[in-house]
């Protein structure tokens, strides 16, 4: 079965054309294009404008490279949410047109859930694992459990992602500023102390992005503040994924978002699995930040347990919780 | 040495039963991390540690049931406490029928009162941090946790509850009004405030 996946939850439009092949995914196109905005956050309205223009020959382009023709794809599956309202809509849009033009079934799928699915559905051993969900607005702690997958823990204010961007934004080093901290982080040597938030398995950021600022003001150099902003944030990420593990007596973790891209934080999360005897696994990169293929390939999932949607049905819904999802393709 | 055997290995300690002066006891040793540097480790530690042993004595001057504490090492994060024979709650609330159900939620909820009443913060209430034992619910693992007068920290304290109910035991979600049952019993002061802010926490979260 040939599935192209249509993602727009935020700031990246994404399309992914995957084959099931012996009951695991094979991408075999996984286009992204990304929206940045000249200055501040992103605005949801332009990011919908910037997938509207490209959402189109992404869609041809992806299937060009997939080296097969519209008549092979089987299914058009597309994020459901959560995520910005107008970017869901573009998409959601541009799968019902395909859909309808190329006449094959339409489904609708969590983007959350797609991030769990495309590491089990993409790496070898990889069957029952926590995931660590680590991106720009999402930070969750996800593991199967009871017929879904469930939250086990998460941020009660803003996500990992948003707080390194925010703090960027403060000390003017552009969005997204994951990558640049972590190059500034490999430079500075001395810890600042910073507020480490912990409650049950759920985790704060909000403290520690006040303290970053307030240091940076009092004129602390910046290499040492972004590594005492990572030290602490991704030690406090390390626990509460730990924390999980112990709870749900599960020995696989997995790294899922943008900012599993960090050595840093996948060195920490690899030491904590190594510790316990634990596997650990992450996607390649094009896999492990917002994509298309993710979302077709649970669309696939999805499909083949008998789940159907018509395109009346397909609407979207910008506060689609994970556990929200009746997991009906596996035990 | 006396001979010891290991009860269980959290995510943070292991927890082993021993000789303590002939008494049975728990000794928990908290584990050094080295995913994180030994500064952050370090201090967690100690912390952690110390608040833990703190509030426990604390606690069980408010008549809340916790372990007796025999002995503290802060700096190799040892407590040493009494054994506590008995059930977690995680391992047979699912098995309970409705009623001893509802009995032992409201029990749990009166116990949690009776902390936050003086402003004792658990900080990781969780069923698996219960013991039923004599009929009791025996408190443990107190690390997270920390003194606070604030309506906000009593509210994400249950939250935590409600949420390890939501994913632990998704069948009987209806224990956490048990809880709450029993907590408005026994808080002093009016407990819709705290309730109230469990709801506003809730919302808070991502996408409610």
């Amino acid at each position: 079965m040939i599935c192209l996946g249509i993602e727009g939850t935020a700031h990246s439009i994404g399309i992914g054309v995957i084959q099931k092949k012996n009951e695991k995914c094979e991408v075999l196109s996984n286009l992204i294009k990304i929206y940045h905005p000249e200055k501040g956050g992103i605005h949801p309205r332009e990011a919908a404008n910037h997938h509207s223009t490209y959402i189109a020959d992404l869609i041809k382009e992806s299937v060009l490279k997939a080296k097969i023709n519209f008549k092979e794809v089987d299914l058009v599956s597309f994020s459901k949410g959560p995520g910005l309202g107008p970017c869901l809509r573009t998409a959601a849009t541009a799968a019902r047109a395909l859909s309808l033009s190329i006449k094959k079934p339409i489904i609708g799928v969590n983007h959350c859930v797609a991030h769990l699915e495309i590491g089990r559905g993409t790496l070898d051993d990889c069957n029952d694992p926590v995931l660590l969900y680590t991106s720009g607005a999402n930070t969750q702690i996800i593991a199967f459990a009871e017929g879904k997958y469930r939250v086990f823990g998460e941020t009660l204010d803003i996500g990992i992602g948003n707080c390194l961007d925010k703090f960027g934004r403060t000390v003017g080093i552009g969005f997204p500023s994951g990558p640049k901290i972590e190059q500034l982080a490999s430079q500075g040597k001395k810890y600042l102390e910073l507020p480490y938030s912990i409650k049950g398995m759920d985790i704060a950021f909000s403290g520690i992005l006040t303290s970053a600022e307030q240091y940076f003001n009092n004129n602390e150099k910046l290499e040492d503040i972004c590594y005492s902003i990572q030290e602490t944030t991704f030690a406090a990420l390390t626990e509460v994924t730990e924390r999980a593990m112990a709870h749900t007596e599960k020995d696989e973790v997995l790294l899922g978002g943008g900012v599993a891209a960090n050595k840093r934080f996948r060195e920490m999360v690899k030491t904590m699995a190594d510790e316990r005897n634990a596997s650990f696994f992450v996607p390649s990169k094009d896999l492990c930040i917002d994509n298309g293929a993710m979302i077709a390939w649970l669309g696939v999932l999805m499909y083949n347990s008998g789940i159907r949607m018509s395109v009346k049905d397909s609407v979207i819904n910008q506060r689609f919780r994970t556990d929200m999802v009746d997991v009906t393709w596996r035990d | 040495m006396t001979k010891e055997k290991i009860l269980y290995q959290g995510a943070e300690a292991i927890i082993c039963k021993t000789k303590y002066m002939d008494y049975e006891v728990v000794e928990k040793r908290r584990i050094k991390k080295s995913y994180r540097i030994k500064n952050i480790d370090d201090r967690l530690i100690s912390f952690r540690t110390k608040e833990e042993a703190k509030l426990m004595m604390e606690s069980r001057r408010y008549g809340v049931s916790v372990p007796i504490i025999y002995d503290v090492d802060l700096e190799k994060g040892i407590i040493t406490m009494s054994y506590i024979k008995g059930d977690r709650i995680k391992d047979i609330l699912n098995d309970l029928n409705e009623e001893e159900r509802h009995r032992v939620c409201k029990k749990i909820g009166m116990s949690i009162a009776k902390f936050h009443n003086n402003d004792i913060i658990h900080g990781d209430i969780t069923t698996s941090n219960m013991i039923l034992s004599d009929d009791k619910i025996h408190f443990i693992d107190f690390g997270l946790g920390e003194k606070s007068t604030e309506i906000e920290t009593k509210g994400v304290d249950l939250h935590v509850l409600m949420e390890a109910i939501e994913s632990t035991h998704s069948k009987y979600s209806n224990c956490f009004n048990y809880v709450l049952e029993g907590y408005k019993e026994q808080l002093k002061q009016d407990p819709n405030l705290v309730i109230r802010k469990i709801e506003e926490i809730v919302k808070r979260g991502r996408y409610r």
